[in-house]
């Protein structure tokens, strides 16, 4: 039986260029990485050298704090730079790919018989556990441990986010492997959530807790569904994985085989035929934007949706977590008595002479542009309309600010992933950076108190 | 411009222009991390309305200014004049008393508290924030019209670095600047923040002399138990005298209910002060129906006003609207603003009735209410964490597995 989650506070921003639903297939990139940045927390011990010959599939590197957790190639080819930054710091991992494509394969794993160690073993070994993250910290989960519940969102909220039933359409069996697997990994259940309207493949799954959620942006984030489901307390652990890296898992679990295919939506008003492409983690984004077009060169290329995303370039490669690739232009110009003039063009919460409440339908082409400075707080009450969870968003954020750690675990900081701020930070006023404020409050924590 | 900009960038005097430049420039600067995509309001966005609402209220005060000194006249003459909008209210005379009298207070004002906005900017090394735009709009609004600008100034300089800077800036400081203005004035200077003389314009210089001219405020004849001649339409439409800005009710109701549309003050705090002075003017009421107060009473004039028209005179809609609602210093939590906003109508007109000396409350209410606001916070926000913590009594809480089967799996570093 399903069970209903209705959001009420939030905001749907409403941006031109969403993605045709129809797939192409992306050209083959000639270059793949690895972005360390997309594993936050994660220490890397390489395994192999530059200039080493890898399989699709075999470990690149494993994590310093868990030598069983390793991180494998998309494809076979050649480790041809490990970039590295300040301090020797691994940044991103470059395998030029190769003509024809090796795979290492592994022992099918037995599902029936196959104990929770079993399963986590497979995943480990095969590079799909990084797939499987947790809460509180919003980190790769750690494998010596049992959440009390699973969660997976099938619903996207996020503008311009890929359209989740569209994406798993035919996946049913894969998903179906990967959701009995993880059943063995938690005493809990397996929450799923699926749109209200929509079509889900993920609803006609066998043992899931299925929820419909419908309501604005968050509602789509687990962040928020955990919260209105069954919130985390302190010492409580919950997994999440997206599920379009279900299918990836569910897949390996079924072949033997890490496949890196995932269909990632192109969006954004820069684009000029925004669609979906099938390609692979790690490919270069310039491999499928150009096949789509581009309106002018002045535009920003970000790795995920315009609220949560990474920037990243034409040349940069698709992140191991993305499957929307937004390009939008940069808004790097000035605009005269900006801060006075009526605004028809922006979207705002507010009815300060800007008039996106007027017309809530209507489409809009944002860019890049802060429209403002940086300020201290000063506005209140803002937040709370488009934060739907039972925190409150100011105080966690100076409780983080100030690193008050009593505090942060007071207000709530174990409940929420930075996503969860993005929205709040769309609409500051202050034009703070909430999800940053966040994300340090969340590693301090870890740190002090693990 | 731009170049200009580049140019002075991690200088010293940098603050400073580019306070300027941003004045005129929405600036060139976009996302990094984050959001790549932000909503269109700033915080110069946001006080800019605030004063929007203000004008209203500025351009009446600059005529009323006016016509309550020419009203005061007249009645000393022995010819009071009734009131006729257009004819003895909307004129050039009253309007150029506006300009000689208010308009130099808000110049003052400004140019006072923006010169020690910008020296700290530049001392600091940050931004010129926009917090004094609003301070500085409601200072010569909240003073009586012939306060000396000198002493504004004074007041505006200690109640900037005093009330705001030391605390660290816009955004920081637990009370009011403006009101901390306005306190530092009543407190430094009473005789010229209070008593009979101050409300109207030349009644001071006039005072003892033949030509003198009454300059007393409606709450001030109560206060004395004195009869008071002013009609409830002229005190909602705000031909009374009193501090500069604070006489309009209608306009000031229009400038709340504009700020509340435009979701930029908040509703919660204004429409419970509202409730809360009304409370506490019907408990005065009630006390002067039972008999419990006689008619010598000095207390009575004010206690026995009756309730609602605490409203439309004096400064308390005023406070309310455009004080009470500062987000920086009043409560944060939306359950705290009804808390906060009851307990300033409240305070405001008990203080009010139980004054002698000066018969007005607001922004003593709204002061010691800013004081209190943490607290409010504080208590609300424990409400959330005892949630919290009751639900952590319930906390499935998993052990670690320690005893994970140790296959190894071989693996060799580089």
């Amino acid at each position: 039986m399903s069970k209903d989650i209705r959001i009420k506070k939030g905001l749907d921003i409403n941006l031109v260029g969403a993605s045709e639903l129809s797939t192409s297939k992306a050209v083959l990139s000639n270059v793949y990485a690895i972005k360390l940045d997309d594993f936050h927390g994660i220490t890397p011990k390489m395994l192999l050298k530059e200039g080493a010959e890898v399989k699709a599939g075999e470990p690149l590197f494993y994590s310093k704090a868990n030598e069983k957790m390793l991180f494998v190639s998309p494809v076979s080819g050649e480790l041809v730079e490990i970039e590295r930054g300040a301090r020797r710091r691994i940044l991103r991992l470059k395998i030029l790919a190769d003509k024809t494509q090796e795979v290492v394969e592994h022992k099918k794993l037995d599902l029936v018989k196959a104990s929770g160690q079993d399963i986590k073993d497979a995943l480990l070994k095969s590079g799909c556990w990084p797939f499987v993250k947790q809460r509180p910290y919003d980190v790769i989960a750690d494998p010596n441990t049992t959440p009390k519940a699973i969660f997976i969102s099938g619903y996207a909220t996020a503008p311009l986010a890929a359209d989740l039933d569209y994406v798993l359409k035919g996946k049913e069996e894969e998903l179906q492997t990967a959701i009995t697997a993880l059943g063995k990994l938690t005493p809990g259940k397996i929450h799923v959530s699926v749109g209200a309207s929509g079509n889900s493949p993920l609803s006609g799954l066998k043992g899931i807790e299925l929820h419909t959620v419908s309501g604005p942006h968050p509602a789509g984030l687990v962040g928020t569904q955990i919260n209105k489901i069954d919130p985390i307390n302190k010492g409580e652990l919950v997994w999440t994985v997206s599920p379009q890296d279900l299918v990836i898992i569910g897949e390996y679990l079924n072949t033997g085989k890490f496949n890196a295919e995932r269909i990632v939506a192109l969006a954004g008003s820069s684009v000029k035929s925004p669609k979906y492409y099938s390609t692979k983690i790690g490919a270069e984004i310039s491999t499928f934007l150009y096949a789509s077009g581009v309106n002018d060169e002045n535009f920003r290329v970000i790795n995920g949706d315009v609220l949560t995303g990474s920037k990243s370039a034409p040349d940069g490669h698709l992140g191991f977590y993305n499957n929307t690739v937004t390009v939008i232009p940069e808004g790097n110009d000035y605009e005269l008595f900006g801060w006075n003039k009526p605004v028809f063009n922006k979207v705002s919460t507010t009815r300060a002479l800007t008039f996106s409440w007027l017309q809530p339908k209507k489409k809009y082409d944002l860019t890049t542009n802060t429209n403002g400075e940086h300020r201290a707080f000063v506005v209140t009450g803002q937040y709370e309309e488009v934060f739907p969870m039972d925190i409150y968003p100011l105080q966690l954020l100076k409780a983080c600010m100030v690193k008050d750690l009593d505090e942060m675990e007071q207000l709530g900081l174990y409940e929420v992933a930075p996503e969860d701020f993005s929205l709040t930070e769309f609409i500051c006023i202050s034009k703070q950076p909430h999800q940053k404020i966040i994300r340090e409050g969340l590693d301090l924590l870890q740190k002090e108190i693990g | 411009m731009h170049e200009l900009k580049m140019k002075y960038q991690g200088k010293k005097m940098a603050p400073a222009f580019n306070a300027f430049h941003t004045f005129l420039f929405t600036p060139n600067e976009t996302t990094h991390g984050g959001t790549h995509v932000k909503a269109a309001d700033d915080l110069k966005r946001t006080m800019n309305t605030v004063i929007m609402a203000l004008i209203p209220v500025l351009l009446f005060s600059m005529f009323n200014a006016g016509y309550q000194h020419y009203a005061a006249i007249d009645a000393a003459n022995g010819t009071p004049r009734s009131l006729s909008f257009f004819e003895n209210f909307l004129t050039w005379d009253n309007f150029w008393i506006g300009i000689i009298k208010v308009l130099p207070l808000v110049v003052v004002s400004y140019g006072v508290g923006l010169i020690v906005e910008f020296i700290f900017a530049v001392i600091k090394g940050h931004e010129v924030e926009e917090g004094y735009l609003v301070t500085g709009m409601l200072v010569p609004l909240i003073v009586p019209v012939d306060t000396p600008l000198w002493m504004l100034a004074v007041a505006v300089v200690f109640g900037v670095v005093i009330g705001k800077e030391v605390f660290g800036g816009t955004g920081m400081n637990i009370l009011n600047p403006a009101l901390t203005i306005r306190a530092f004035l009543f407190f430094a200077y009473p005789t010229w923040m209070s008593g009979d003389k101050v409300w109207v314009h030349g009644a001071v210089e006039r005072a003892g002399g033949p030509d003198a001219i009454s300059g007393e405020t409606i709450l001030g004849s109560l206060a004395q138990n004195a009869e008071v001649s002013y009609s409830v339409s002229d005190m909602f439409f705000g031909f009374i005298p009193g501090s500069v800005g604070e006489t309009s009710t209608l306009l000031i109701l229009i400038g709340g209910l504009f700020l509340i549309f435009s979701k930029i003050a908040s509703w919660r705090i204004m429409l419970s002060a509202v409730i809360g002075s009304l409370v506490m003017g019907l408990i005065f009421n009630q006390v002067v129906e039972m008999g419990w107060i006689t008619e010598t009473s000095k207390f009575y004039g004010l206690m026995s006003f009756e309730f609602w028209k605490h409203l439309i005179v004096g400064g308390l809609a005023f406070g309310i609207v455009y004080m009470a609602t500062d987000p920086v210093t009043g409560s944060q939590t939306n359950r705290g603003k009804w808390i906060y906003g009851f307990f300033i109508g409240f305070i405001s007109v008990m203080i009010r009735v139980f004054n002698p000396a000066y018969p007005e409350g607001v922004f003593l209410a709204i002061l010691l209410m800013n004081v209190f606001a943490p607290t409010i916070d504080h208590y609300v926000v424990q409400a959330n964490v005892k949630r919290r913590m009751k639900r952590f009594k319930n906390a499935v809480v998993l052990p670690k597995d320690t005893d994970g089967k140790a296959e190894e799996l071989k693996v060799e570093t580089v």
